[in-house]
Parts: C-alpha cells; sequence; structure tokens
C-alpha cells in the first residue's frame, strides 16, 4: 500500500494523471461524441457513474478472489466482464427506474462498455497497489478528469464548427490536434500534486 | 493441472454468477408486467411490457416489414405511435425524419413497450403471416435464375394482390451464421392461393441467394412472411407498359397470369430486358399468354445476344425498347420491376414521354 491521501490522488487524477490527456485512453467516445457539450457532458457523467462503481467491484473480485486463488494474470479478462455485466445492470434499473436519465444516457451507456478508460482505471489501481480509499478517489477523479477533458473538447469543437478549415483536417484530424495541443496544456500542471 | 483448473473455475465461476444477476435482473427489473396494445382503435392485445414493440407484435402474429431483424439498421419497421412509446430515441434519428417523427412515426425495433401503447399500421398487415412453406419446385430456369414453387398445408393461404412480395427468413448455413429476412416478388397468381412461386436469381456472396442456390433442396421447408408490399396492379382503363430486367418478371407475371383469369382486355405491353439466349425464360408460357389475351403484347430485347442465339429482335437495354416502341405516354401506367439503376433511366424516358408521376409504379430489387 502507497502512503498518498485519497485526495491527493482525486486531484492527481483530474489534473496531471488525467485518462484522456496523460494517459490517451478513451479516445474512441472522446472524439466521436464531442461534437456538443449538452451530450458529451451527459457521456462523461455515465463514464464517472460507471468507473466509480466498477473501480470499487473490481477492487473488491480481485483482492479477495484473485490475489488468494493467485489468479492476478488473469485480472484483464475478469475485469472486462465484470465492467461489462455492470453496465448492463445499470442499463436495465436506468431504464426501468430513472426514464429521463435513461432518455439522456441510452444510448452512451452500451458504449461505455468498450471505453478502455475504464479498464485503464481498474489496471492502474492494481499496478499501483491503492487501498480501498484510494481506489475510490481515483475512479472518482478519473472519471471527473475524463467528463472535464471532453466537455472542453467539445466547447471548443463548437467554436470552430463555422470556421474553415483545410479539408483533410476535417473531423478527427482537428479533434487530434486540439487533444495534443490541450494534453500540453495540462502538462502545466505537472508537480501540482505527484503519485507516481 | 490444478492452476488451470483453478483458472477455469473461477473464470467461469465469476461469469457464471454475473450471468445469473442479469438474468434474475431481467425477470425483475425488466419485466414490466401486463400492458394493453391498441391498434388502429379496434384491436386490443393484452401483452407483456418490457419488449421492444416489433417482437411484441410478432408475438401477437403481426408482422411489420423488417430486413434487418430487429437491428435498427434497415428502417423498414416504421409504425405511427399515437399514444405511449416514449421519447423519441437516438437510435432511430437515421431513418425517421424529423417531418415523419412531427407526425408520431417510429421505429418499431427501438422503441420498448413500457407502457399502455396505441399504434396505427396499414390494415393489409393483419393480413400478414408466418408460415413454413414446403419447397415442391426447385429449377434452373436460367444458369442465374431458379424458380421455386413453395407450398403451404392443405388448411392455410395466403392472400395478396398481384406484385406483391414475401420476406424468406433464411437459415443459418455453412457459410452464414445468421439469419436474415430477404424479400422475393410473388410470380403465381393471387388465385393459386395455397403457393408462391418465386424467381431468385444467384448473386455471389448473397446469403439468401446462395442459400436457395447451394443449399435447399426439394421438399426442404422453408420460413416465409408475407406478403408486403405497395406495388400491385391498380385496374383502370390507361394502356398499361410493364417494364422487367431480369428476375424482375416476377411481379409483372403475377400481374399478367391474375389479368388472364380475370380475363381483364386491357392492352398490354411487356418490356423484357435479359443479356443472351440463354437469360430468357418462362417465354412459353408469356407466348401463351400473349395468344389467349389478344392485347397483350410481349417484346424482348438482348443486351448481348450470342451468335448461337441467332436473335433476330431487338438488341439493346429496355431503355432503347421504350425510345422505339412507346410514342406517347399520356394516357398510360407503368409498372416497372428491376434494379435501382435500370428503373431510374426507364423513369427518366417515360418521363420524357409525358407519362405522369402518379402512374409510374416501380418496385427496386436493391
Amino acid at each position: 500500500m502507497i502512503d498518498i491521501h485519497p485526495m491527493v490522488i482525486f486531484f492527481a487524477a483530474i489534473f496531471t494523471n488525467n485518462m484522456i490527456l496523460s494517459n490517451f485512453l478513451g479516445m474512441c467516445s472522446f472524439i466521436a461524441v464531442s461534437n456538443e457539450i449538452k451530450t458529451s457532458l451527459s457521456l462523461g457523467q455515465a463514464v464517472t457513474f460507471v468507473l466509480t462503481f466498477t473501480t470499487l467491484l473490481n477492487y473488491v473480485v480481485y483482492h479477495y478472489i484473485m490475489v488468494p486463488l493467485g489468479l492476478e494474470y488473469l485480472r484483464y479478462i475478469v475485469f472486462i466482464i465484470v465492467i461489462a455485466a455492470f453496465v448492463q445492470l445499470v442499463e436495465m434499473i436506468i431504464d426501468r427506474y430513472f426514464q429521463t436519465l435513461y432518455y439522456a444516457l441510452g444510448i452512451f451507456l452500451p458504449l461505455i462498455t468498450v471505453n478502455c478508460a475504464i479498464l485503464g482505471v481498474s489496471l492502474f489501481m492494481v499496478i499501483r497497489d491503492y487501498s480501498l480509499m484510494q481506489s475510490l478517489a481515483f475512479g472518482v477523479g478519473s472519471g471527473l478528469g475524463w467528463t472535464l477533458a471532453i466537455v472542453m473538447l467539445a466547447g471548443i469543437r463548437q467554436r470552430i464548427k463555422k470556421n474553415p478549415l483545410p479539408r483533410g483536417l476535417e473531423g478527427p484530424g482537428i479533434t487530434l490536434i486540439i487533444t495534443g495541443l490541450m494534453a500540453l496544456a495540462f502538462v502545466g500542471f505537472s508537480g501540482m500534486v505527484t503519485i507516481q | 493441472m490444478t492452476v488451470i483448473l483453478t483458472q477455469v473455475v473461477v473464470i467461469s465461476g465469476i461469469s457464471g454468477i454475473l450471468a445469473l444477476l442479469l438474468s434474475i435482473a431481467n425477470r425483475t427489473i425488466g419485466d414490466y408486467g401486463e400492458m394493453q396494445l391498441v391498434i388502429n382503435d379496434e384491436k386490443e392485445y393484452t401483452v407483456d411490457g418490457g419488449d421492444t414493440l416489433l417482437s411484441t407484435l410478432v408475438s401477437e402474429e403481426i408482422f411489420i416489414p423488417s430486413a434487418c431483424g430487429g437491428k435498427g439498421s434497415c428502417g423498414y419497421c416504421k409504425v405511427h405511435v399515437t399514444e405511449g412509446g416514449g421519447q423519441f430515441l437516438p437510435t432511430e434519428a437515421g431513418y425517421v425524419t424529423p417531418d415523419e417523427q412531427a407526425d408520431g412515426v417510429r421505429l418499431s425495433c427501438q422503441l420498448k413497450v413500457k407502457e399502455n401503447i396505441k399504434i396505427d399500421i396499414p390494415e393489409e398487415l393483419f393480413n400478414v403471416k408466418q408460415y413454413d412453406y414446403l419447397v415442391t419446385k426447385l429449377d434452373n430456369v436460367t444458369p442465374k435464375i431458379r424458380h421455386l414453387r413453395l407450398e403451404l398445408p392443405k388448411e392455410k393461404e395466403i392472400n395478396f394482390k398481384p406484385g406483391q412480395y414475401i420476406q424468406i427468413l433464411t437459415p443459418t448455413y455453412k457459410d452464414s451464421d445468421e439469419e436474415v429476412y430477404r424479400a422475393y416478388s410473388i410470380a403465381s397468381a393471387p388465385s393459386d392461393n395455397h403457393a408462391v412461386e418465386l424467381f431468385i436469381g444467384y448473386i455471389p456472396e448473397g446469403i439468401c441467394t446462395t442459400y436457395i442456390h447451394q443449399y435447399l433442396t426439394l421438399n426442404d421447408k422453408l420460413t416465409v412472411v408475407g406478403p408486403f408490399g405497395d406495388f400491385y396492379y391498380h385496374q383502370n382503363d390507361r394502356e398499361m407498359i410493364m417494364v422487367g430486367v431480369g428476375t424482375g418478371m416476377a411481379p409483372i407475371m403475377s400481374i399478367l397470369k391474375f389479368m388472364h383469369e380475370e380475363k381483364i382486355d386491357r392492352k398490354v405491353t411487356f418490356f423484357f430486358g435479359a443479356r443472351s439466349g440463354e437469360d430468357l425464360y418462362m417465354m412459353d408460357v408469356l407466348k401463351q399468354m400473349e395468344k389467349a389475351m389478344p392485347n397483350f403484347e410481349l417484346k424482348c430485347c438482348l443486351s448481348r445476344p450470342k451468335e448461337e442465339d441467332a436473335w433476330t429482335e431487338d438488341v439493346g437495354r429496355v431503355t432503347d425498347l421504350i425510345d422505339t416502341y412507346v410514342t406517347e405516354g399520356e394516357n398510360k401506367e407503368a409498372y416497372l420491376c428491376g434494379s435501382p439503376k435500370v428503373i431510374d433511366a426507364v423513369v427518366e424516358k417515360l418521363f420524357a414521354k409525358g407519362l405522369p408521376e402518379e402512374h409510374i409504379y416501380y418496385d427496386k430489387f436493391e
């Protein structure tokens, strides 16, 4: 167990170790669903929600089932199964009891299953040997960081929507360049907190 | 050894527990209880909620046209929802235009029945049934076209309008691991209501055509749903122009047989296009009809006749036939069937000849 306060990990996950801007995880939906602030905020919320709970679930599964049996090397497979099943379950529950939320998130939930930021957080949690509280802080923080990044990108993309671009740069091209610039800007946070 | 066993047990255990949880959730959370489904303000059904509207309708034996089988990728299964049905979903937006959306049109394979619901569907869809047919005829009429006759059990019948189509549920076979519906026009007369005849062309790598041409044998069962379609015979006094290319003869054959049986004596010209002599089929049947119906005339053209065909009639495409034989189109009516490219070209020609748009009916084979 490493001795870092969970709050430090929380802020680090948002600013210095942002899932997208420093690890470049979860790029697929990050690029595909960042046309509008509104939808990207919804996706960000869904990601944060799923991240928080799958990290906790995977923590329990890893430390109480896999470690005692010496099956740590199977974590990739097991984590993915847990994430997929959890997302499915969440979708059913939201569909039944939170109709408005379902219409806002509905289409994004299945997308989250294959969002590698989710798996990434669970794997980092294992590699960095976090405790339960640290994992929770890391999960929530990563989710918020991911949301922050996608909302910022969506904001920028909305602003430049009408601007003329060279043909080859339209769509994903310019999006990747913007992401790169955002990542450079986030380098400015480095040194604020250190977790690895 | 024990290591391998533990891994297998642990992974299957975790997956099993999660699957169990999910199916319990599906039974409890996903169970919406009984819902009221009202169709066209007259027919009432009590259905189990929670499923998509499309599969709910199928369980009530009402078949909405659908080519993709409910994956939301064909956009055929549109229905009017007048009450209930919840909010419009992003997965429908690709197939339902904003105008249609304002009118209450929804994709029935996407929306789930979670409350009492009222829908409007065309009356004739009540006529659509799904049955297992017996393959009683399977001939190659040209090197690429098969003539099928599918028969219903004695006590069942199919009522269709001449020109309509059915969908074949292609089962899985060696080269295809998914069940798909594919549409084929009926070539037999509506009076022959215990069977349908079809002309099915071979398309390399076509899921259903490969099955029909390479795997289907006589006395097999084939699941068919239908009839569907708004391409059918219209009764009036206009002179009829019919255009078919390849398997596009099927619905026209059905219309001609119907007119023959009903002794409808309108002036009809059927322009049929093929590549070479070996691609001409059903010529004896058509020639007989030509004799029996004084006002019916058949005009064939070959685009690439071979030497052994000894072809003395027209050479070229069906559009050339229209150029040659159709002088003015004002009092005429047209029935076109074939590939989209051919139909677009023919429609353009007929427009130019003054044939009004509302009297051009077509069925594009895509």
